[in-house]
């Protein structure tokens, strides 16, 4: 069947299969940044944005996003290499497999929430699982984040 | 002075990490890969009668489907390790008898994924279904056999005997620990128990083939030993190690899982009989049902003291199980007692005895900590029992025991100790968490109880005088250098913690060292990362690596100056004639020395060591427990580690943080459950609980570093170390919250809300 989509801004049309997730859509469409960790919706590696939202698609059909804007990381380079130099300076992407949908999430987070406390970050960010990092080291990254973007908008 | 060793240097790969740039394996296919998935028995015991697959060949799009009689007929391991194996050669691509559930059955390949899935449902089997042996502690002289085959084949000496389901025994003892232990005022004597956990990286197992120009065999895969995958694939295919590459991109994850090679053999037969592409991606469930866990351990302690807390005699058994193939199981068990005894300096005779059984449950593999976790779990928490019994606090009790720098450890091959603060990272611990003002409960106004308790924890640094590590740098040119290794950067940081060593001892900028991960054809032969050995033991070779190109260029700088050696210098940048102060740059001279004049300025150097110097931590938890339904949750955690000099402070910081809470989750939520008929229920993150970051609490790091001789700029390892304390350290603070003694794991809220219940209702 037939889709028509925004993907990171461009247009895009494609001919796909009804059961087709929007996961194996978007890294056909290039999007390699996007992974998957798990076949349960427990893990958000392959998070992505629908119409600015963030979902899982692993578990959203292709067909859904039909008429709609999907963002993945790839359409956020500049924001997540900002973010993304937050977690690089405390070692915490490590190997770096659940970073892309990690950032998708926290992204996602500083446009919804304004001023987070711990308990709301962490809450939020409960969906995104991290073997290797413990989490401490994204905590700090997500505070010092917050603190040089609340500077800069006093200044 | 050190520029970068000892820094929070960032990671070199980091910023592609973080932009989601493809870099893994999946991200690299080449063009009409096909799709290779398996058909997986779900039966634990049984052997194929029959099995038909002519209709499923008819799916249009489908390129192969391979059974047991389409495979070499040749066991081998998937275990990587350095050659001779210690792990049996005990396995077939596909075999007929089916050992575990999800044994594969078929091998199917095809142009899509939806080919091969309609292609596996139509394949036909017939099983003689078999009673499968589950329980390991009834596994030695069953009589269901697990590997009743006669080309069974052990390389070392490790006491197998597939005729008995005996994978492995063996035993080291030190002194009469019988006599000991009679002699002893008091004995715990107590069973400890621990589950096959999954490591449960966030990159599933994933490997893709292809041919080369040359017809030879090019394996990328998501590898922690891309040099024993070789060996391995050269094994199993049946074809030559020099018809074989293997490359290494960036890995999702490994924790010892990819020490084993699940997946490689899969597509590389794909692409040997089909001449195509071929990529294999694990699902989680296959990930977490045929990977290659932690070994199921049962430890059985003596633990020997006198009234006044001295411990005099250590008597361990560990059980472990296998399960239906031996990778890594003769090996694992060592670790359990080699390295959990040597903690304490005051014993005067031990001994560690260990059998590890073949059962049809799924296969154990390496997962860090590597049977130390184990071992560590069962003495730490018999050491608190006997501080409890002793009433004495179990803080003060290690201190009184605990080894020291300058011993000789008779429990650690004889090894002397020459880096230590043990002593050390226990006050600091103890103060990070305010021991003597929490110890050992309070209780809150809300009716929970908090609480502490402590474990201590050693490891290894590199298996010593097997594992080999090695470096080759080149001058470029235009003066930099290119650092070559062996060693898998499996998101550790290595690539980057070997630059930083690398440009210290050049006296560079890190931006000069442009560092190549691992391609067997091109790096120089380096056992792979495992075994806590990459910064302790590559790194050494890094090192010498560096003297030998220093003395190079210095020589090349000395011939264009005309000048002496003894009266040159280079600094970094330029090789200097002392006596008129001309000089020649390292651009220039990386120029000069690809003109055909002089030697090419490079060097290649392995390292090997006759010692693995161990580190040491403390781990202190604390917790809140809730009476009423058993729930614990982990308020604080205090860690001290000696891992000798930290090369990035950053990366050491993170691996202990990571390897906490891993640990955090194998103590209380990761449960492995089994049917009656040998399925595994826990096979996906639904019901294997692995820690959010809504289950860990605040925790903290410190590092109390000794200076080792053995290592580069004083380094140890820590990778594995640090996954080995909260097991007992927790269950310590629920038995001070409680008085209940849990010994086996996870200690689920059920379990601690029932034990409270039951011991109410007893009075």
């Amino acid at each position: 069947m037939q889709i028509e989509l925004k993907l990171n801004g461009r247009s895009c049309k494609a001919d796909i299969s009804p059961d087709m997730r929007l996961f194996d859509f978007v890294r056909q469409q290039g999007c390699a940044s996007v992974k998957c960790g798990c076949e349960t919706s427990n893990c958000g590696l392959c998070t992505v944005w629908l119409d600015g939202t963030p979902v899982l698609s692993c578990s959203v059909l292709a067909v859904r996003a039909n008429g709609k804007e999907v963002t993945t990381l790839e359409g956020l380079q500049a924001e997540a290499a900002e973010f993304g130099a937050f977690l690089a300076d405390e070692g915490a992407e490590q190997c770096g497999y659940c970073s892309p949908g990690f950032i998708m999430n926290v992204l996602a987070m500083v446009r919804e929430l304004k001023d987070p406390t711990e308990q709301e970050i962490q809450t939020y960010l409960a969906g995104n699982l991290c073997r290797c990092s413990g989490y401490q080291g994204q905590l700090r990254a997500i505070h010092r984040y917050l603190q040089t973007k609340q500077e800069a908008s006093h200044e | 002075m050190n520029k970068y060793v000892s820094t929070p240097v960032r990671k070199r790969d980091a910023m592609s990490l973080v932009t989601g740039q493809p870099v893994y394996t999946s991200d690299l296919l080449p063009a009409h890969c096909l799709t290779v998935k398996l058909l997986r028995s779900p039966h634990a015991s049984a052997v194929i009668k029959n099995i038909r697959t002519e209709t499923a060949k008819k799916v249009p799009g489908i390129a192969c489907i391979l059974t047991w009689e389409d495979v070499p007929n040749v066991r081998f391991t998937q275990a990587g390790q350095t050659y001779p194996e210690p792990s049996p050669y005990d396995r077939l691509i596909l075999d007929r008898r089916i050992r575990c559930e999800g044994d594969p059955i078929a091998i199917v390949a095809g142009e899509t994924q939806q080919a091969v899935d309609t292609a596996l449902r139509l394949i036909k089997v017939e099983y003689e279904v078999l009673e499968p042996l589950l329980d390991f502690t009834k596994a030695l002289d069953n009589p269901i056999l697990v590997h009743p085959e006669d080309d069974f084949k052990a390389l070392c000496d490790v006491g197998a005997d597939n005729k008995r389901n005996l994978c492995s025994c063996g035993i080291n003892q030190d002194g009469d620990i019988e006599a000991e232990l009679a002699d002893c005022d008091i004995v715990i004597d107590q069973t400890y128990h621990t589950l096959s956990n999954s490591q449960a990286m966030m990159e599933t197992f994933r490997t893709f083939t292809q041919l080369d120009a040359f017809g030879r065999l090019q394996v990328t895969s998501s590898t922690q030993v891309p040099f024993h995958v070789r060996r391995i694939l050269s094994n199993a295919l049946q074809i030559p190690k020099n018809r074989i590459r293997v490359i290494k991109p960036r890995i999702g994850g490994g924790f010892g899982a990819k020490q084993s090679a699940v997946s490689e053999v899969f597509p590389a037969i794909v692409t040997l009989k089909t001449g195509r592409p071929a990529v294999i991606e694990y699902t989680r469930t296959e990930s977490m049902t045929n990977g290659s866990p932690r070994h199921e351990m049962q430890i059985h302690i003596r633990l020997g003291a006198d009234k006044d807390g001295t411990i005099r005699a250590i008597d361990l058994h560990t059980l472990s199980n296998a399960g239906a193939y031996g990778e890594h199981g003769p090996t694992t068990v060592g670790l359990s007692g080699h390295k959990s005894i040597p903690l304490y300096g005051s014993v005067q005779s031990y001994r560690f005895q260990w059998d590890v059984v073949y059962t049809n449950t799924m296969s154990g593999g390496a997962y860090r900590g590597y049977g130390a976790t184990q071992g560590i779990f069962a003495l730490e928490s018999a050491v608190n029992e006997l501080a409890a019994k002793l009433n004495i606090d179990p803080t003060v009790l290690r201190s009184k025991n605990m080894v020291k720098q300058g011993k000789v450890m008779p429990a650690y091959y004889g090894e002397m100790l020459n880096s230590c603060t043990l002593d050390k990272c226990m006050e600091k611990a103890k103060a990070m968490i305010e021991w003597d003002k929490k110890y050992p409960a309070q209780q809150l106004d809300n009716g929970h109880i908090r609480s502490v308790g402590v474990a201590m924890a050693m490891q290894g640094s590199a298996i010593a005088n097997v594992d080999i590590g090695s470096a080759e740098i080149r001058l470029t040119d235009e003066g930099f250098y290119i650092l070559l290794i062996g060693a898998t950067d499996m998101g550790t940081g290595c690539d980057t913690i070997l630059a930083q060593i690398a440009a210290d001892c050049l006296d560079c900028d890190l931006e000069h060292i442009t560092v190549q991960g691992v391609d067997t054809d091109v790096s120089p032969y380096d056992c792979g990362s495992y075994a806590s050995s990459t910064t302790y033991l590559t790194g050494m070779a890094v090192i010498k690596t560096c003297e030998e190109i220093r003395a190079k260029i210095l020589s090349q700088g000395a011939a264009m100056l005309n000048c002496e050696q003894e009266n040159a210098e280079f600094d970094g940048a330029v090789v200097r004639n002392l006596k008129d102060g001309t000089s020649v740059a390292l651009s220039e001279i990386g120029y000069v020395s690809l003109s055909g004049k002089y030697p090419v300025v490079q060097a290649c150097v392995s390292h090997t060591s006759p010692v693995s110097p161990p580190p040491f931590m403390v781990g202190i938890a604390e917790i809140d427990l809730d009476p009423e339904t058993g729930k614990v949750e982990l308020v604080d955690y205090a860690a001290a580690v000696d891992c000798g000099t930290v090369i990035n402070t950053n990366l050491a910081r993170v691996q202990t943080e990571g390897g906490l809470v891993q640990a955090i989750g194998m103590t209380l939520t990761e449960n492995i459950q089994y049917t009656k008929k040998g399925n595994l229920i826990n096979h996906s993150f639904m019901q294997y609980k692995i820690p959010t970051r809504l289950d860990v609490g605040r925790i903290q790091v410190e590092f109390e570093s000794s200076y080792e001789p053995t290592g580069p700029f004083g380094a140890k390892s820590i990778g594995e170390l640090v996954i080995n304390t909260p097991a007992p350290a927790i269950t310590n603070a629920i038995y001070n919250a409680t008085g209940l003694n849990f010994r086996s794991l996870p200690i689920t809220s059920e379990q601690i809300a029932m034990g409270l219940l039951k011991k109410q209702t007893n009075g």
